[in-house]
């Protein structure tokens, strides 16, 4: 589509041109497995009661997988809009440590592109630049096409999931278990050593156990800073010892 | 939901999302956070994803009850299995989707 336009007027400028290629072959894996957690998000969106229209604003203006995934099902069970925007920005708050690393990478950067860059900051677009970073230099052109090429697929296939979602029956093709699938496959990625390991099982023990005494969605929140914390304890005390 | 609302809080939730994407890239390009800041930032994605999973896939119901046989959590440890040593996204979806669906018929 826009791409094909792209690439015609690349051929007055090489580098761009490469910036585009190179950019769509690193994310393109990301692309495919938006597709089904896409489709999935506008199905639940359908059930919520959200028209394609207001599914695809969504996407459009939040771009956030599991704090769309949580705001529809908090749209479902008629939550307050305070509490959906409050519970959306503890849920996509992880992006400040993406944003941070990836500033040391782009200094002295101009700014527009800094911004622009920043609106697709989510955890696959962002290890996906970040891998790149650590094979060689990935100027901010590549790691925008490759991060609103994740944007688009996003955007498109949740709106079509949206369409196709009042044909669909409840729990067709195992949807209801999309962003489960996702969030395992998310805390495989982030486990890069044995205090990850330590600290997820922190934060998942402690969320069950506030889980069954607390309403709501508070849980989350307490777990994780809790954990967090508690980990980088356990990480300042292990080191003395020279085993971390 | 009505229209007026809806767009107030995707907005709302739009906003809530990009400050926190935007800010670091933005003013912290040339300042360095404190190491212990950064120990605990790196921590808290692994946190709030474990935090956000098991609960999900061992507790059931409206007020919550401890149940860790169910489905969820069955299907959650071949699936595990599956991203662990593939380490696909797309691919451990599709799995988990269709052990999912597949259970549904079987139980």
């Amino acid at each position: 589509m826009s791409y094909t336009a792209e690439h015609e007027g690349a051929k007055h400028a090489p580098t761009r041109k490469s910036s585009l290629t190179q950019g769509l072959l690193a994310i393109w894996p990301i692309c495919v497995g938006y597709i089904p957690l896409g489709l999935a998000m506008g199905v639940l969106g359908e059930k919520a009661g959200l028209s394609p229209l207001q599914v695809g604003f969504m996407s459009l203006c939040v771009f956030a997988g599991s704090g769309q995934f949580i705001a529809v099902s908090m749209i479902a069970s008629g939550a307050s809009i305070a509490a959906i925007v409050f519970t959306t920005f503890i849920v996509n708050l992880r992006h400040l440590l993406m944003s941070s690393s990836l500033a040391v990478h782009y200094q002295g950067v101009c700014r527009k592109k800094i911004s622009v860059l920043s609106y697709g900051i989510v955890d696959e677009t962002f290890a996906v630049n970040l891998n790149q970073l650590k094979k060689g230099p990935w100027d901010i052109n590549k790691a925008i096409v490759a991060s609103y090429a994740a944007f688009f697929s996003w955007v498109i296939s949740t709106t079509l999931g949206c369409y196709s979602g009042r044909f669909i029956p409840e729990n067709a093709f195992g949807l209801d278990y999309a962003l489960t699938a996702m969030f395992i496959t998310l805390l495989i990625f982030q486990l890069n050593g044995s205090i990850f390991a330590i600290t997820a099982i922190i934060a998942g023990v402690s969320a069950v156990a506030l889980s069954l005494v607390l309403p709501g969605n508070a849980y989350i929140i307490i777990a994780t800073l809790f954990a967090a914390t508690a980990g980088v304890i356990i990480k300042k005390w292990r080191q003395p010892l020279g085993n971390h | 939901m009505e229209t007026t609302s809806f767009i107030i809080l995707v907005l709302g939730m739009g906003l809530v999302s990009f400050i926190p994407r935007w800010v670091p890239l933005f003013f912290l390009s040339k300042r360095e956070l404190p190491p212990l800041l950064i120990e605990w930032l790196e921590l808290i994605p692994v946190a709030i994803l474990s935090a956000l999973l098991l609960p999900a896939l061992v507790t059931t119901g409206t007020p919550r009850v401890f149940n860790p046989l169910s489905i969820e959590m069955l299907i959650a440890i071949p699936t595990f299995v599956f991203a662990w040593f593939t380490k696909s996204l797309g691919g451990t979806l599709v799995v988990g989707m269709l052990l999912y669906w597949g259970a549904g018929y079987v139980i």
